[in-house]
This record gives C-alpha cells, structure tokens and sequence, in this order.
C-alpha cells in the first residue's frame, strides 16, 4: 500500500471538515465502545483473562524461533509447504511463483491485512491473475478503489447510501437501500467467482505451533469458502502470529471477539490443518503457508517489543479519541489508530511517518482496553525518543524544549521567564482575560482562545505570604 | 506546586494549600521547584527529564508526601519516574520511596489525609471531567465525587463520556492543533449538554483547553474550574 504517513496532519485536517465521513465515525464508535463495554462484562474475570492472553503471547514471542520451527515441522507433515517471506517483495513473489506453477487465473480473498502491506493484489493482477476480494467490506473496497480505513471494519467510513450508490454504478443493477439486500446482492455476485477461482488467499488469525494449523475468525463465511473451494490456498500472515497450542487459542478467542466487536465468538472460527486427505471432498489439494517477517524481526529483543504481542482486534483504534475524530485512512497506511502510530514507523521507517508517534494526547484509553495489555503510549513515547535522537523533530522543537529544559533547572532564571511571561500575556488579555492570538501558537488559538495568567505567579506570591 | 499553577492560577496553588492545612497537614513549597519534567519526557527528552526527576528528589527529600493539584504530574512522578531510572540503581530506589508518597491531591485528602470537614460552599450545579492521568494513571474516580458530595449547595450532574480526553495532551495541543480544537469541542459539548453551571476538573491542561474552547464557542457562562477551588473555597484574609 502506497504509504502516506507524511501527510498526516493535512488529511487529518481534511477529514475533520468531512461531514459524511464525520457521521460514519460517530456510528461506528457507539457500536464497537459499547459492544466491547457489556462483552468484556460476561467474562466476569476480564483482567484475569488479559493477563493471560499476554503471557500466552510472551511466551510465544520469547521462543518465536522455537515455535515457528515446530509450526515448520507440524504444517509440513500435515502436507502444506511453508515460505519464509524476509520482505513484502518476497511475499509477492512467492504468491505470484505459486499462481504461475499452479496455472492459477483468478484469485478470491478473504480478509488479509499482511496482504495490504505488501500490495499483493496489484503484484498479482500484474502478473495476469484476477483478484476477488470477498470479505464485504473489503469487495466495497476494491469496487471503490480505496484502502481499508480499519483492521477489523475496512469499509466503516463509508455510509450505506453510498455503498448503494458504488452497487447501483458496478453491478448495473436497481439501487438498492436497505442492508440485507445489499449483503444479498453482493454475495450473488460473489458466489460464482468462489466456484470458478483457482487460489483461494486468506491470512491468519494465529497459527497453532502444536497441530501446523492456520485459524481465522470471520464473520461472513467467505473465509471457509476462500480456504476450501479453490484447488489452492494460499495462507499469509506475520511470523509473530504463532501462538504454541490449542489450549492457547482457547484463551485468545474469548478475547478477540469481545474486543473487536463485542461478540461472544464470531460466526465462523476455521481451522485449517494441511491439504484434503484421500477420500475427503472438502479442503485444496494444494496448501502453502507464507510466514511474512516485514519488519517484524526488528521489534524482537527490543524496547517495542512488547507490540509482537498485537492479535489484531483494533480495539485500541475504536477507543482512541483521536481515531475516533479523524479513521483510519489519515493514518496513510494500513495500521490506523495507536496500534499504526507504532507499527508504521517500525516497518515503513520512522522518518516516513513522524507525526504518527506524535498523533496521542497519551490519555490511556487504547492501553486500558487492549486484551493483551501493550503499553501503547509508552511504546509511541518511545518512538518520540528516537525521533528526537535522530535529530528528526523540526528544529524550532527541539530549541524550544533545549531552552525550557535549561531555563527549568535553574529556578532564578525560571522564575525570571515566569514572571514576565505571567505579566505580559495578563496585560495583553486585557479585561476579558482571554488571549485570542499567540505568535508561533496559532494551533492553540486557532480553534481555542488561551485563558490568561493571573499576572503574578504562584512562587512570588507564595514568598510574599510565608515572609 | 505544578509549573501551569504557578504560571497561570496561582490561586489553584493556594486553593491546595488550605485544603491541606484544613486536612491538618503541615505544608511546604520548595523555593526553588519548576516543573516535574513531564513535557520534555513526553516530547522524547528522557534526559531533561531525568534531571528535573532528581531535582524534585531533592527538593522532596524532607517530605513525609508529595502531593501535586494535577493527576498528570502526580502521575509522571508516580508511575514514570521509576521507569526513567530503570538502568540506574544508585538512583531508583531513592525515585521509588518518592514515586510512593507522592499523591494527588483529592486521592491525598480522601484515602491518606482523609478530610472530613470541606472549607467550601457552592451553590449550583457542578459536571466533573475525569482528566486521563489521574483516572488511569492513579484511579482518581470516587475521590474528588466524594469531596464534592460534601458540600451541601452542590448538586453534580455527570456528563456523558466524562472518561473521554478533552484533547489537550500537551504538546498534542499545539502540535495537533486541529484534532486537539475537535477533541475540545465534543468536551465543551458533553458539558454544555449535562447543563450544570460549572465544570470541575483536576488538571490546569484541561482546564485551559476546555475553557478556551468554550469562550471560543461563545459560552461565556459555564464556569471551569480546579476541584480544589470549589472544596477550599473563597479565600479569607
């Protein structure tokens, strides 16, 4: 996916002003906020479980090596093959190996985020493949020619009126408005590209070190036609995904629902363990795993490390209150949301997205629901370390901070600064007390007015009286 | 006391004093405190930061409590103090016994000091912005409620989503000045529509960003202001 991330601060800005857009996003937080709210209540035991789940994918990520060799090992004897992807351009080429070997001339999709990072439709669809993509929102997409905007709900800032609008214009069909029919119409038009595809495509929730298997949890039913209609499936998803055993992801599951969109389970949870053996009609005959690295290796034994723990939910980007003002596609690539202020610059390269670490308030939400407790604004804090490090923030920043921190340890010159600025900015308030403008702080006043010092600080006044 | 009451509501500072002495708490300023160093921390200057941390352990270092009238500078010393000293043991244990007494203050009065008498009144109604640090940094919730319910003339009406960040962050308030200005907007209206007269909130952040908002939006009425000016009340020389 073509990234973006330089431009935040234009297209958040953009996005603000949308008001069809602003609409979409105030719907989608009710849902996924309160959904997740009376969810996580059923558990009873909620923090328990969360402490759980993120040992479970400690556990995993401390032995990552260990786990994906025995996934190696398990997946191979049950007669899958296995590809080690060092880069999104290895990804690619590996899919477009397999299409070429296997003769493939159309491929469906179920949902693959891996997929968007490496832009696997437009590698393959240069290499004379058709690419379907089947998961609703993410066919809405593709008619659409646009990126997702969420992980879990790609399509969420797009309204139902122009969703019908892009089926009226595509399909050459009546218009249709209300939802069932337009789920009805959609997957007519799915159903025979399923029948007819050669390579079905999915990615994966986790992969189970103990059996070889792949998991995905849907909701639609496309991922088990995506992984058993077609003669091959490809399945990609990240190195960090693996977890060691079953019994694991019976924890995982309990929490990725509820927090993505506060259902108990999905509707479809697939398991997919190697090819069709003699005698079953069900499953492809050909099964390939690729295990994408794409950055991730170099969270590994790290300060960020603790972000391999990610299972995807987005409950992070849902709580966010900046996400929630703003999506996803402002982000500019695509991890949205607090999870995107880390990942992006980690794989696409801190210098390509620095306004990403710096798009929090720190406020807490995204850490307090995430259901494997990544430390996310510490995480982005840390991101902001090495920007300054780097020498990457803008220089006015960095002499403004250098100032400040000087001028703050030594308290005589402190309080100089303090007290004229107390004086000046009270005596430019006036009677209104207000200040409508500040040179060099037109972010402040372009939207607030600044409430003016009383004139005199605490520390002289507080000398006064103690005298 | 926090660099944006000494610069900006000196009163808010004195407000906390006699909230203190009230609780009947002997307390100190240092002379020669600043800030707690939590903007260059949060800017990526961990070094700035970690200078002003020890400066503070100096100044503190008489102290039987730290108590700050601000969630998010109570919170940097409590919770982040430690980590900035990870790799420092000649340094940590001494930031750990400071990180430990330090309060904020309505957590202060209620669960340590626990104030029973509130020097205040106010007439009218009153919505309290739960200020992000202070909630999830150090589960200020009940205790500034608790101190508020106290006072007789005071009715408080919850807003909804008083949990949500008013966007000030700040930096982010400057630097996303945009989404930052938004953020405050959905804030100012949550309060707006809760209709009390006053909003009271534990940090000068929020307080600058919600009522510049609200005076920006033209509301010239709802008033903002620090729990601590409502419980210790109009000064009395």
């Amino acid at each position: 996916m073509q990234l973006a991330s330089m431009e935040f601060k234009a297209r958040a800005s953009e996005k603000l002003r949308d008001r069809q857009l602003q609409q979409s996003l105030s719907k989608a937080q009710g849902k996924f906020v309160f959904a997740r709210a009376d969810a996580i209540l059923e558990l009873g035991n909620f923090e328990a479980y969360r402490d759980a789940a993120a040992d479970i994918r400690d556990r995993a990520i401390r032995d990552l090596d260990l786990y994906l060799e025995q996934f190696e090992q398990t997946a191979t004897a049950r007669g899958a093959v296995v590809y080690w992807a060092e880069t999104a351009q290895d990804v690619n080429r590996i899919v477009c190996e397999i299409a070429e070997l296997h003769g493939v001339r159309k491929a469906v999709k179920s949902k693959s985020m891996v997929s968007e990072e490496c832009a696997l439709n437009q590698a393959l669809e240069a290499a004379g493949v058709e690419v379907v993509e089947s998961d609703l929102g993410e066919y809405i997409l593709q008619l659409a020619h646009e990126p997702p905007s969420h992980i879990v709900a790609p399509v969420v800032h797009k309204s139902k009126d122009e969703i019908a609008d892009l089926f009226e214009q595509i399909h050459r069909k009546p218009r249709k408005t209300a939802i069932p029919e337009l789920c009805r119409e959609a997957r007519e038009m799915l159903r025979p590209h399923f029948l007819s595809a050669d390579m079905g495509i999915s990615g994966a929730n986790f992969l189970i070190a103990e059996t070889g298997s792949t998991l995905i949890v849907t909701n639609e039913g496309n991922g088990r036609l995506t992984t058993t209609l077609p003669r091959v499936h490809v399945a990609i998803t990240g190195i960090e995904k693996v977890v060691p055993t079953l019994e694991d992801i019976a924890t995982l599951l309990r929490l990725l629902p509820r927090s993505a969109t506060g259902q108990a389970i999905t509707n479809y949870v697939s398991i997919t363990t190697g090819v069709s053996g003699e005698g079953e009609s069900d499953g492809p005959e050909n099964f390939y795993i690729v295990l994408v690295d794409a950055g991730r290796s170099k969270l590994l034994g790290g300060a960020l490390q603790p972000m391999l723990r990610c299972i995807r939910c987005g409950a992070c980007m849902n709580h966010c209150p900046v996400y929630q003002n703003i999506g996803g596609h402002a982000y500019g690539w695509v991890y949205p949301g607090p999870m995107g202020s880390v990942l992006t610059p980690v794989y696409a390269g801190l210098e390509n997205a620095l306004d990403l670490p710096n798009a929090s308030t720190f406020c807490g939400a995204c850490a307090a629901v995430c259901p494997v407790k990544i430390p996310l604004p510490d995480l982005m804090r840390m991101l902001r370390e090495q920007q300054m490090e780097r020498g990457l923030r803008p220089w006015q920043e960095r002499l403004v901070l250098k100032i400040w921190a000087w001028a703050a340890l030594f308290p005589a010159v402190y309080s100089v600064f303090t007290r004229i600025a107390a004086r000046i900015l009270n005596w430019i308030a006036g009677e209104e007390k207000l200040l409508h403008y500040l040179p060099g702080g037109q972010g402040w006043t372009g939207g607030r007015d600044l409430p003016a010092p009383e004139g005199q600080t605490f520390r002289e006044l507080y000398r006064h009286r103690i005298r | 006391m926090t660099c944006l009451v000494d610069l900006m509501r000196p009163r808010i500072g004195f407000a906390a004093l006699r909230l203190l002495k009230a609780a009947g708490c002997e307390v100190i300023v240092p002379k020669t405190q600043t800030c707690c160093g939590q903007p260059g921390y949060n800017s990526g200057d961990r070094h700035s930061a970690k200078a002003l941390a020890l400066k503070i352990l100096r100044e503190f270092a008489d102290c039987d409590y730290l108590v700050a009238p601000s969630g998010s500078c109570a919170g940097m010393i409590r919770e982040h103090y430690p980590r900035l000293f990870n790799e420092q043991p000649q340094h940590l244990e001494k930031i750990s016994e400071l990180s430990r007494r330090t309060y904020e203050l309505t957590d202060f009065l209620v669960n340590v000091a626990k104030l029973q008498k509130i020097p205040g009144n106010f007439y009218g109604s009153v919505t309290y912005h739960d200020s992000c640090s202070g909630l999830r940094e150090l589960g200020v919730k009940s205790q500034p409620r608790q101190l508020l319910a106290k006072i007789s003339g005071l009715q408080l009406t919850e807003m909804q989503n008083c949990e949500t960040c008013c966007g000030f962050g700040g930096t982010f308030s400057v630097k996303m000045g945009d989404i930052s200005t938004r953020m405050a907007d959905n804030k100012c209206s949550a309060i707006q529509a809760s209709g009390a007269d006053a909003v009271a909130l534990g940090d000068l952040g929020c307080m600058l960003n919600i009522e510049g908002r609200l005076r920006r939006r033209g509301d010239r009425k709802t008033r903002v202001l620090h729990v601590a000016e409502i419980l210790a009340g109009e000064e009395r020389v």
